[in-house]
This record gives structure tokens, sequence and C-alpha cells, in this order.
């Protein structure tokens, strides 16, 4: 089926070379930050992980999303689904390798990434997240594969396939549970140590993810003959989903904010202060922060209410609105505030330096190449089918 | 055959690729490294036996290299008792490095990977060289990363 | 004979992996491993079930009495010194009481107590959080409850740096070599990516030594084996009035500080 992506328009082609563009760009970023350390990236002895390990996080969310539309359809029949289900699996795909790929060019020693393969630490959360995101990549790979080939051929899909599908379920879950577990079992890291982690990430994936999606979608229907929800309000029904997940996600937050204040122990309220007011003279991130909040309360308000929902630009800007708040959010503050104050409660601020930001545009950019890739080859079974 | 032209094309151009490594190469003499166990360094040596037997150190000294280094480091076991019962204590700088000193005497501290540096032959029968684990490495292009963070010994640095 | 793409492929597969199946099982056979050969303890090598150290901070009146002790440790290991602060790597530094033991401050405290200096170092906890979180067993724990780290096989994922609640933890972002001002040859240097922190000289204690800052303190530095009733250390911790940095999560820091100073035991 692969060789579907080698033939396509003009237009495909631009895309791809444009795509490959910045993964060159990206790659001499990367062989700079390889031969000189991680020293060219912003990050420091304080705030030893940022943008990479921030990116990984809220990717891991939008890998996990896809469960959005598998648990619907395979668990409950919900048919309207039935064209879009590809599209989640061939989302989760890409998003389960660029993780990786920010896991490694945050490494300090990449080649000795093995060795948590020859030591294999138990104790360890990074050991069972390395576990689950192989097998969640596995999972969707074989699932998403198997069931368009089916489909191409237009018989259904074999039976063997159908215990996988429904493991991929708890499985995608348990991918930002393990995620959420990597911050929130840290002792001296206030922002993370919150019982209520995972079930934030889950919440913020599930509205981030399937928005994603969505606008895929409308990218799809207007690049191709081929449409994910001819009429039936598949669409609508995964907004929906979005609406609810980011309610959620906003309230979880809300929960965090009231602990963290109302109690009063400073430890805990301090990277919240720092975030939302400023600490020390450091206010870097205080406008993002309240970019982040604004974003959050537009999107659930155009996705609430139906005249909005119903026209396709404003669902468009609420959508963007919920994943710029939730990448601000989760892609960006949570892990760098987690470091901040130190443990010796001092301010010392992150910004990531033009290398690093360099390979991780280049990281996307691979993974918007997969993406594309896999979504033509969906597309063209779709369109051979149709004709 | 379908599209039998671009494919037989492809088939060539692949191999030419593939094979380049060996036409680069041919009709360079590239003899393999004449270690010579009886230079003037070593018979100055009052033991000229390493840990174990030549035998034994040539095929598995990466091995016991790594078994040294976790015993020492992780196992805190900093003494080593060989198959004849003669201790040695577990140091690159301090035992393997008294005989096999990459440097002539003179050198400073080498605060680069001998492994890398491209001065002369490495070839000892040839010109003496001292750099000794270069001089195999260099040929089965093998490169350990020690002299990244491990020194000479003590002697060879002052 | 024809066969189409499905059957070649499955045959290749077949062929790929009775291949592979059947070099393991040659390199199973000829693992035979070195010769018989036995490994030890260095005969000075100091037996202790838990080293600790107990800081006195009335000893430590001027900046050289600090400086002394922070040099002797850091020249010994080649930690290189960093022009600014992002790169930095510290093994033992000073901070002040303020910093030092954060949170939940007096606020009547008189300025020059809460600015007094501390000597902070990684506390080798009991339970400590880095362990747990290296997924490369990197850093261990020793019998002797030294909190080790394994350059060899370190990473550099810096987990360890978000899990240690006591920032004693540096990552060698950039090559340290040239940054070395003095090399000592009694400690290697590290590569570039690896993470690095105060590892209580075991490499002294082995062969008999007490650790490097303790040997310049006059004093103000008291190591030992608290496990060992008769100790120095333990005399102190169970008779004086000690704190410890965050005791309240629960790692169970080994450094411990001695307040109010005066003679100990």
């Amino acid at each position: 089926m692969l060789e579907k992506a080698l033939s396509g328009s003009k237009r495909y082609w631009i895309w791809v070379t444009l795509l490959l563009g910045i993964i060159a760009v990206g790659f001499v970023a990367y062989m700079n930050q390889f031969n000189n350390g991680l020293g060219v990236t912003g990050m420091s002895r304080d705030v030893s992980w940022g943008l990479y390990i921030a990116q990984f996080t809220f990717l891991v969310g939008v890998a996990a999303s896809a469960v959005m539309l598998v648990l619907p359809y395979y668990l409950h029949d919900f048919k309207k689904f039935g064209k879009m289900v590809i599209l989640g699996e061939f989302l989760a795909i890409p998003a389960v390798i660029m993780c990786m790929l920010f896991i490694v060019v945050d490494l300090g020693q990449p080649m000795r990434i093995m060795n948590v393969i020859l030591h294999p630490s138990p104790n360890s959360v990074m050991f069972y997240d390395m576990i689950v995101l192989c097998g969640y990549l596995l999972i969707n790979l074989v699932v998403g594969w198997t069931t368009l080939g089916a489909e191409r051929k237009g018989a259904p899909s074999p039976k063997w396939v159908k215990p996988i599908i429904y493991l991929s379920i708890p499985w995608a879950v348990s991918i930002h549970t393990v995620t959420a577990f990597l911050y929130a079992g840290l002792p001296g890291r206030h922002l993370w140590l919150s019982a209520i982690m995972a079930a934030r990430f889950l919440a913020s994936a599930f509205a981030a993810g399937p928005a994603i999606l969505i606008l895929l979608c409308f990218i799809v229907k207007k690049v191709s003959k081929f449409d994910p929800d001819p009429g039936v309000g598949a669409i609508q029904s995964l907004v929906k989903i979005v609406r609810y997940a980011m309610i959620a996600n906003v309230f979880f937050y809300i929960l965090e904010l009231f602990t963290a204040f109302y109690s009063n122990i400073p430890e805990y309220s301090a990277p919240l202060r720092y975030i939302f007011f400023g600490m020390d003279g450091h206010y870097s991130l205080v406008p993002i922060m309240w970019t982040a909040v604004v974003l959050a309360f537009l999107g659930i308000a155009m996705l609430v209410f139906p005249s909005t929902r119903m026209n396709k630009a404003t669902l468009i800007i609420g959508l963007l609105s919920i994943i710029i708040a939730n990448w601000i959010d989760k892609g960006m503050i949570l892990i760098v505030a987690g470091f901040v104050p130190n443990s010796f409660e001092r301010v010392i601020e992150y910004a990531p330096t033009l290398n690093e930001i360099l390979v991780t545009l280049a990281v996307y950019a691979i993974g918007m190449l997969l993406v594309t890739i896999l979504y033509k080859v969906a597309i063209s079974v779709r369109e051979e089918k149709a004709n | 055959m379908y599209k039998g032209g671009k494919i037989i094309a492809s088939l060539i151009i692949f191999a030419a690729l593939f094979t380049i490594p060996f036409f680069y190469n041919m009709g360079k003499v590239n003899a393999g490294p004449d270690v010579a166990l009886e230079t003037p360094a070593i018979q100055q040596l009052s033991d000229k036996q390493c840990v174990e037997s030549p035998e034994f150190m040539r095929a598995n000294h990466m091995k016991l290299l790594n078994q040294w280094r976790e015993e020492a480091v992780r196992n805190g076991q900093t003494v080593y008792t060989n198959s004849q019962g003669t201790e040695f204590q577990i140091s690159l700088q301090d035992t393997c490095l008294k005989c096999h000193a990459t440097g002539s005497a003179s050198n400073a501290v080498v605060l680069s990977n001998p492994a890398t540096t491209t001065t002369g032959v490495s070839n000892p029968a040839i010109n003496e060289s001292p750099e000794f684990c270069a001089s195999c490495h260099d040929y089965s292009a093998v490169e350990p990363k020690c002299w990244s963070c491990h020194f000479e010994p003590k002697e060879a640095a002052k | 004979m024809s066969i189409n793409r499905r059957q070649f492929l499955r045959r290749a597969g077949m062929v790929t992996a009775l291949g592979l199946g059947s070099s393991l099982v040659i390199t199973g056979y000829r693992k035979k491993d070195a010769a018989a050969s036995g490994y030890a303890k260095a005969p000075k090598d100091m037996p202790a079930k838990r080293w600790a150290m107990v800081v006195d901070m009335s000893k430590f009146k001027s900046e050289a009495d600090f400086e002394k002790v922070i040099e002797a440790c850091h020249k010994l290991h080649n930690v290189p010194k960093f022009p600014n602060t992002k790169d930095e790597i510290k093994w033992i530094w000073k901070d002040d009481y303020h910093h030092t033991f954060a949170g939940g401050h007096n606020e009547y405290l008189d300025e020059h107590v809460m600015h007094s200096p501390f000597l902070v170092t990684c506390n080798h906890c009991d339970n400590p959080p880095c362990v747990r979180a290296c997924p490369t067993q990197a850093t261990f724990q020793r019998p002797d409850g030294i909190v080790a780290m394994d350059f060899h096989r370190c990473i550099g994922c810096r987990f360890c740096m978000a899990a240690c609640p006591f920032g004693a933890r540096s990552f060698n972002f950039k090559d340290p070599r040239p940054f070395i001002e003095e090399v000592s040859t009694e400690y290697p240097t590290r590569t570039p990516g690896v993470v690095e922190k105060c590892n209580f000289c075991y490499e002294r204690l082995a062969d008999g030594l007490m650790p490097a800052c303790v040997e310049k303190s006059n004093g103000g530095l008291i190591f030992g084996d608290l496990d060992d009733p008769n100790s120095e250390v333990r005399k102190i911790v169970g008779s004086k009035l000690t704190i410890r940095r965050k005791p309240e999560l629960g790692t169970q820091p080994s450094v411990y500080y001695l307040v109010g100073g005066g003679e100990h035991a």
C-alpha cells in the first residue's frame, strides 16, 4: 500500500519537499547539538528539561487521543466514526514516533540508549514508559495497516485483529497515565506532585488530540476527494468530545489552583504563582500563561454555543484556541515551571535557543511527513474504492 | 519486464554504491598490525606477563575491562585475582597503562583520544609506536572512548 | 516456478528468522568467558553500613574555610569551572541558610542568620529518589549507603535531576575538559552528556582515606558510619540537635547540620 505515497499532485510534492527541507535544517542543528553537547540548548542545571520533554509530553496525549475514536466505534458500535477511525490511528503512529524522537534528542548520550534495555530498571517509570510507548506504536501499526488492507480488498478485517483493537483502548490510557507518573511521583517538584496529574493529562489529551484530528479532516476534505464525514455528523460528535474533555481539563486545573492556594502552603503554590503572576522579578511565562487561559475559555465558548460550533469558521477558531491553550499548558509551561523555583527556592528561568527550536521543528516535520504519507495511503485506498 | 529499464538501472546504481568501499580500497596495501612483543620498552619491564596470558588478553581484553569496570565502579571490588592467583589493583590508569602507556613518558597529560590521533603509522613493528591500544584499534576501526575521561598514568603525566 | 509477492515475502522472512535464530544459538555456544579469577575489596577499604556526614557550621568562620573545602573536592575530582551558571557543575558548594533550608521561615529571623552560609552537597539519602528514577541503574546505592554514579552507563536523560529534591546533581552540558584549570590525575574527568555529583569520595575510602572535603575542614565536617554506635557522627546525631534538608520528603538525608555549634562529642 505504501506505493500510494509515491504518486501525487504537484502540491503534494511541494509540501513533501518543504517538510524535507525543514528536516534537513533540523538535522544540521541536531548534529551541532550531538557534537557540542546539550549546552547548545537553553536548558540548565536548574531547568534540566525543556522544550523537548515538553513536546514529548504533549504528543503522548495526541497519540493517546486516537482512543476517542476507537472506543466509540468498536465498543459502542458508533458507526459515524467509521471513516475516521483510520485517520485517528494514522495520527497516533506519527505522534508516538515523534515522542520517541523527542526523547532521543533530549539525551546527553543518545548512543547509549540501549542501556535502558540492557539494564532494565523496573523501579524507574521511564522503563515502563518505554514499554507502553513501543507497545502502542506496534498496536497502532498492526491495527491500522490490517484494517486498511482488508478494506482495500473489500473484505472484513481478520478476526485476530479484534482483540488487539480492544487492547489498544486501555493501552492508550496507559501511555498517558505512565507519562504523568514520570512527573507525579517526584518528591520536591510541587507543580507535578499531584494525584490528579494523570487525569489532567488524559483530559487535555482528549481535548487537544481530537481537535487536531478534526482540523486534519478539514484539510483532507479540501485536498482530496475523500470526505471523512460525509454528512453523518462525525465531526460534530467529535467536537462534543473535545468540548467536554476541555471543560474537564480546565476543571481539573482549577482543582489544582484551589488546593495550592487555599491550603496556603508556600511550596505548593510557588510554581503557580510564578506561572500566573511572576516571581522575584521574573515574568517570562506570565503573558503566555494568560494567553492560554483566555484561549481555553474562548475555545470552550466557541464549542458550547451551537451557532459557533456549527459554523466552520468559528469552529476552526475554537479548535485552534483549544489546541494552542493545551500546547502552552502541557507542551511548554508544565515542564519548565516544574523546575521553577528550583530546589533552593530561586527563580532561574528557561528560554529555548534557536538550535533547540530548529531541532524541535524538524521532529514535528518528520511527524507531519509521516502523517502525510499515512494519510495519503489511507485516502488513496478510499478514493480507489469510491471509483 | 514491467519498467525493466528503470529497475535494472536502479539495481546497477545500488550495486555500485554498495561496493564503493571495496573498489575504493582495492590495490591499497593494508597489512594488519604486527604487534611486536620484544620491543625495548617491553624488555625493560621486570614483569612481562600481563594480568592474564597474551592469548586470553588478545581475545578477551574488552570483556575483562568491562568486568573490571563493573566490579570496581558498581561493587567496590578494586582488587583482581588472576588465574594464577596474582593480585592486581583494578585501575585502567595505574595498572593497565603502567605498561600499555599510549604516549611517551615525556608527554603531558593527553587531553585527546589517542585512538583517534592521526599522527604517524600505528604499526609498532615499523616505528616502535608506543600507541599500544591504537595499533590494533585503528586497524580494526574500533574507537574506545576511554580517553575522553581517563588519563595517562601519573608518572607519565608528570 | 513462479511465486507471488506474498509467498516471496513469507519465504524470505522464514529464511531470515532461521538465519538469525541459528546465529544466536551458535554465539550462545561460544559464550565461554574469562578464566578462573576473582574480585575482592582493597585491603585498606574502610567498611561501613551507613556513611554519613555532620556539618558543624561553627567551625566555618571565614570565606577561606569554605573555599578550602570546596577547592579540595573540585580540584581532586576535576570539576570544571564554567563561566556561566547555566552549565555550572558543583559537587559541594555553599548557600545561605534561608535557601538551604527553604520553606516556612520565621519571619523575625535576624538578617545575619538568614544569610549565614551553609555547605551543601549530595545528601546520599537512604531512600534516594534519583536511584528510583534512573532508567539504567547508572545511579545506584552502594551497600555502605553511598549514592554513586556509573558515568559509563549514564544516558543523560536527566530524570535523576528532576527527581532530586536537593539540586545536588549537575549535567555536563559541554565538554568539561577545557574548563578544568588544573587537571588532577587522581580521578577521571567526565564525558559530555552525563550527570555527576558528590560521591562521598568512595575512591578515597577504598584507600583508607577520609573524603577530601573532610580532610580540609579543620573538624568542621565529621564523617563516619552512622550504624556504628561508637562513631563520632552517631554520637553527635544521637545527642545533639541536628537538622537535615527537607526531612519531610522522607528521603532520609545522610548529611546532618549541627546547629548551635559548640563542642561536640
